[in-house]
């Protein structure tokens, strides 16, 4: 137990004396939260739309209204004919047009029905398809509204509803990204890079003849990083509810629970990394490559899945990162219980032990 | 009066695929001795040393260090001995009394007893005013020293010494061989390697290694005289000459 606290307080001596990583370790996470809520988030806003509207009447200027008041969308142009449409489109000036046939207000009263008409530039496809979506909903809102003030409903129709994330908040999904990236790559890395230095500057070797076990040398590597990661976790959830927004709808205690789960696989993959680099710069890199890539192309969060050929599909089982990222979708964002995600949990559990296993049994008590 | 033997060697051998790194070297050290491991580059002294360390397994050959199997006892060897590697091997960015309670630590000694050593080790290497200095700070000399200082802190029964004084300037080295017999008028067994040929002068018996084998073990004094040379670097030369391993 000496020997325990006395590596650990040394390990922390190196990671206090090191100002400029541990300004990074710190900073890194709130930097990234905020660059991926604010700035880089695949949530379109402002999008400049032109509205075509033949029937300016009562309900097409509240819609028109409640369109450019959201944060979606700028109306910047009124069309006066079908003609124009085509034009404004090649221009390149907006993303999308509203039309509105002649006697809408009208029609939606007397037959209870009505049409408007979203055009979208759909050369770019998942801008098209995110817009018209806004719109949907905006409309479909105001609908409803209608709906509520009679007995009378003004219309049946299939619903779209945006489920846990109604207003298709891009930083919803980007939190449970960004969390999953930044403790996958801290954990993992720091505690690589901090048993590859040992070996680096020579004092493995002291180490390795003094009477420190191999296992107590790995827990006390690993041990100050878990406490850094769940600091950093901590600086993340308190970042995205109080600047981003975005709730912890779930139980609070199971989502760090499940994230130090999380943190202990990334630690065995930093410990396992540490196995086969001989310097820093080659335990950073091959942490970046092995861990950065899977988690941003097969974690789930960038790419979605189940679009993916099988072959990459089966692939990202094996990250790790994929398994939290669910979790942490669920727990956080829809409010889940442990109920839900135990086989995610188990999947998790499953890879620490194994990482763990053959780390301990690759750990070279020897040098040659 | 019958020396104890704390190194016993016995057609120790290591073997990296075809190339024999070490090949059946023997050699008996006794207590308090200074026992000098010289050879060229390459001619397999850091390998021996290695494998009397428990950091590498023998291919052949049997050893016991401070009594105990070097293939069994690691773990009992371990705590008899202290080790200096090459390269220097102290924390940089920790101070000099990290250094000296994180090694004292991890050798499982108390907090009383280690800060009393470490007090009487400031003292004698004239470093109380440096101790609440990062090691990254002293001259290379001092860290050697230092380094020194700390391997045999625990007391082990054995220190081995992998070429401790590499890049250090003359007097220093001096002062550095003074540390060692300190440490071996107290009875730590000394296993030091090095090619500095005046090193040698100061070793109570010396082995000369060429290509894996040793080639000649004596005092100084009879090497000398056995092959009617002038001095170490004489002798050394005239065994060395033959190699045909020339570096790592």
């Amino acid at each position: 137990m000496k020997q325990f606290i006395i590596f650990v307080k040394k390990e922390f001596y190196h990671i206090f004396r090191d100002r400029k990583s541990l300004l990074i370790i710190f900073l890194m996470p709130i930097v990234q939260i905020i660059l991926f809520g604010f700035a880089l988030t695949n949530e379109i806003k402002n999008s400049n739309i032109a509205v075509l509207d033949n029937s300016k009447d009562e309900a097409t200027v509240k819609i028109i209204q409640r369109l450019d008041a959201s944060r979606y969308f700028e109306v910047n142009t009124y069309l006066h004919s079908q003609a124009d449409i085509e034009n404004i489109f090649k221009s390149g000036k907006v993303r999308m047009v509203v039309v509105f046939p002649p006697n809408f207000y009208q029609s939606l009263l007397h037959s209870n029905k009505a049409q408007i008409q979203l055009l979208a530039d759909a050369s770019d496809p998942n801008t098209a398809t995110t817009i018209t979506q806004y719109a949907t909903n905006i409309i479909n809102d105001y609908q409803q509204e209608l709906n509520g003030q009679t007995n009378i409903p003004y219309q049946i129709q299939p619903q779209l509803r945006m489920l846990y994330n109604p207003q298709l908040k891009g930083t919803y999904n980007f939190v449970p990204g960004v969390m999953t990236m930044i403790l996958v790559l801290i954990a993992a890395m720091m505690t690589s890079v901090a048993i590859v230095r040992e070996k680096e500057i020579n004092t493995m070797e002291v180490i390795l003849v003094s009477p420190l076990k191999p296992l107590l040398f790995i827990v006390s590597k690993a041990i100050p990083y878990i406490f850094l990661s769940l600091v950093n976790l901590i600086t993340i959830l308190i970042v995205s509810v109080s600047i981003l927004d975005v709730p912890v709808n779930g139980n609070l205690f199971l989502l760090m629970a499940e994230s130090l789960l999380f943190i202990i696989t990334s630690v065995s993959l930093g410990l396992m990394i540490s196995n086969f680099t001989k310097t820093q710069q080659e335990a950073q890199m091959f942490s970046l490559m092995s861990l950065l890539l899977p988690t941003l192309l097969l974690g789930g969060f960038m790419f979605p899945i189940e679009s993916m050929p099988w072959p990459l599909q089966a692939v990202s089982n094996i990250v790790p990162s994929k398994w939290f990222y669910l979790i942490v979708k669920d727990v956080m964002i829809k409010g889940l219980g442990f109920s839900q995600v135990w086989k995610e949990s188990l999947v998790l559990v499953a890879m620490s032990l194994v990482l763990l296993f053959i780390s301990f049994k690759k750990f070279k008590t020897r040098l040659a | 009066m019958i020396k104890e033997i704390v190194i016993k060697a016995e057609g120790l051998t290591k073997r990296f695929g075809d190339f024999i790194a070490v090949n059946k070297i023997s050699f008996n050290v006794e207590k308090g001795e200074i026992f000098g491991f010289l050879g060229a580059n390459g001619a397999g002294k850091t390998t021996a040393m290695r494998m009397l360390c428990g950091l590498s397994i023998p291919s052949s050959g049997k050893a016991a260090v401070a009594g105990f199997d070097v293939y069994k006892q690691t773990e009992n060897i371990k705590q008899n001995i202290g080790y200096m590697s090459q390269k220097f091997s102290l924390y940089e960015d920790l101070t000099v009394k990290e250094n000296i309670r994180f090694y004292a630590g991890i050798y499982g000694m108390g907090r009383a007893s280690a800060k009393e050593k470490m007090n009487n080790l400031l003292v004698q290497l004239k470093m109380s005013n440096e101790e609440n200095n990062l090691v990254k700070s002293l001259p290379l000399g001092w860290k050697q020293k230092l380094a020194f200082s700390v391997a045999i802190l625990h007391q082990p029964k054995i220190v081995f010494l992998d070429e401790p004084t590499g890049g250090v300037d003359p007097v220093t080295r001096r002062e550095f061989w003074n540390l060692i017999y300190d440490a071996a008028e107290k009875g730590i067994t000394v296993f030091v390697t090095t090619h500095y040929m005046d090193e040698a002068e100061y070793c109570n018996r010396v082995s000369i290694m060429v290509d894996g084998v040793i080639e000649a073990l004596d005092t100084p004094s009879n090497l000398k005289k056995n092959y009617k040379a002038a001095s170490m670097d004489e002798v050394f030369l005239q065994l060395a000459r033959g190699a045909k391993r020339s570096s790592d």
